[in-house]
């Protein structure tokens, strides 16, 4: 579904992705962690051609996102994204929010949209909340939205980059909630994620990142049940990030 | 000093006066309206990042923004009729180049609007797979307008004083209304006096809209 292959990416002089190659199944759901600056958010944002690189090729659904002939909007429209602080439009509705792209990309007819986003809506259980602006919604209910909206694309494959860093901690678990829901149905889900409880539940495979280098991609038991066979740098991470979940 | 506005009643207000406001008010609006689309072209390109769009916008606004208005009345004005042959009317003349001239105020304006909307909103729009046109028409300009609406209006205030500059080439403004009008009675003191208080009653009611409307149209976010 998705295949990375040698990506390289410098802004001016500094490497922020070296060479990474990786590639997701359809049905997989994969983590990719590591600590800050190392590279995962732009690795993802790469994926569906919102960050541009210099070297390799990432292929979607056997298409090049790097190549100068790919329509890109076509392409993204079957990308589900779900960003780090929401990104919902503070303009429009959350109904609005919905069926915008349904209408204006996927050319859906507008009561068309308008079911599918409600649907959808109900999925991540806030459709009381559809007449309402985002700016009315705690940041846990935007997320949940902003998931909503993605999934109304109908897409081949979801990318989270960081959907939980910026929620006050007790709205986490209302979108890790959505976000299992969405794995146990089998979407082909990219997450980039400090929550390594998501991880163990349910991911497939975990990739860690570290100075822009993939360091460690493996399975979910060999990433947490035998720490001594990953790299010294990702024992320390792990050592770390779940020391803290512990406490 | 011996003010006597006696002269003044209905018939000298709709004689002189009403043809100069309704113009007035017609090249504020124009200009408003032609200002801000064109503006906010150039915001847009200014923004693009590329340099064959960058270098003449930029140019553009900072060259208008550097020269005084009446001079680009006046040369606009006298440029015309060399260029097509022909003269041109004073008023016609007027509402082009407050259009073009006003367009480098609105397309700064513009441009601190597109770029006070989160660079965040603009990748959700590609995100969903919107087109760099649909992404600015249906997500960013929304925004940025909403955000600069006060200032824009404010800019008006001032386009609108502004308009008297017409005097210049000679238009039938508001100015020149209550001018005629002093000339034919001989009471240009009179005249001038009250054109001030119309400009300031116009304008400071208007400023107080806007600060009204500033405080109603915060974006929840």
């Amino acid at each position: 579904m998705i295949e990375i292959k040698n990506v390289s990416k410098w802004y001016g002089k500094v490497q922020v992705l070296a060479e990474c190659s990786t590639s997701i199944k359809r049905g997989e759901v994969v983590v990719v962690c590591g600590p800050s600056g190392s590279g995962k958010s732009t690795l993802i944002k790469a994926v569906n051609a919102l960050e541009p690189f210099q070297q390799g090729e990432i292929v979607v659904d056997g298409i090049s996102v790097a190549d100068r002939k790919t329509d890109l909007p076509k392409l993204r429209a079957r990308v589900g994204m779900v960003f780090q602080h929401f990104e919902l439009f503070p303009h429009l509705s959350v109904t609005e929010n919905l069926t915008l792209a349904q209408v204006k990309v996927l050319k859906r007819r507008s009561d068309e949209a308008q079911a599918r986003g409600l649907k959808m809506l109900e999925r991540v259980g806030l459709m009381a909340h559809k007449d309402k602006f985002p700016g009315q919604l705690s940041g846990g209910q935007q997320q949940r939205v902003a998931i909503a909206r993605a999934l109304s694309m109908d897409p081949i494959v979801m990318l989270f980059d960081e959907p939980t860093s910026a929620l006050d901690p007790e709205m986490v678990g209302e979108v890790l909630d959505v976000m299992m829901m969405l794995a146990q149905e089998g979407m082909t889900m990219m997450v980039v994620t400090h929550e390594m409880g998501f991880a163990k539940k349910v991911s497939h495979r975990v990739i860690f990142m570290d100075g822009g280098r993939i360091v460690e991609d493996c399975t979910r038991n060999e990433f947490f049940d035998q720490p001594d066979a990953r790299s010294e740098r990702a024992q320390q991470f792990l050592a770390k990030i779940l020391g803290h979940s512990i406490t | 000093m011996n003010l006597d506005f006696a002269f003044m009643s209905w018939s000298v207000v709709s004689s002189f006066i009403v043809k100069g406001l309704i113009f007035s008010v017609q090249l504020t609006l124009i200009a408003m309206l032609g200002g801000v689309v064109l503006g906010t072209l150039l915001a847009l390109a200014r923004l693009s990042g590329r340099k064959w769009l960058v270098i003449p916008a930029a140019a553009y606004v900072n060259t208008l923004r550097s020269i005084p208005l009446v001079m680009v009345i006046l040369w606009f004005f006298l440029l015309i009729p060399m260029l097509i042959g022909r003269p041109m009317g004073a008023e016609l003349s007027a509402i082009i180049t407050f259009t073009v001239f006003e367009a480098a105020y609105y397309s700064e304006i513009m441009r601190a609007g597109i770029q006070s909307v989160p660079s965040g909103q603009a990748q959700a729009g590609y995100a969903v797979g919107m087109s760099y046109a649909q992404c600015m028409q249906l997500i960013v300009l929304p925004q940025a307008f909403r955000n600069m609406l006060p200032v824009l209006l404010t800019q008006t205030i001032v386009l609108f004083q502004d308009t008297s500059l017409v005097y210049a080439i000679g238009a039938y403004d508001l100015l020149k209304g209550f001018e005629l009008a002093g000339k034919s009675f001989n009471r240009p003191v009179e005249t001038y006096l009250l054109a001030a208080v119309v400009y300031f009653v116009i304008c400071f009611s208007l400023s107080m809209l806007v600060r009204r409307l500033q405080l109603k149209i915060q974006i929840v976010r």
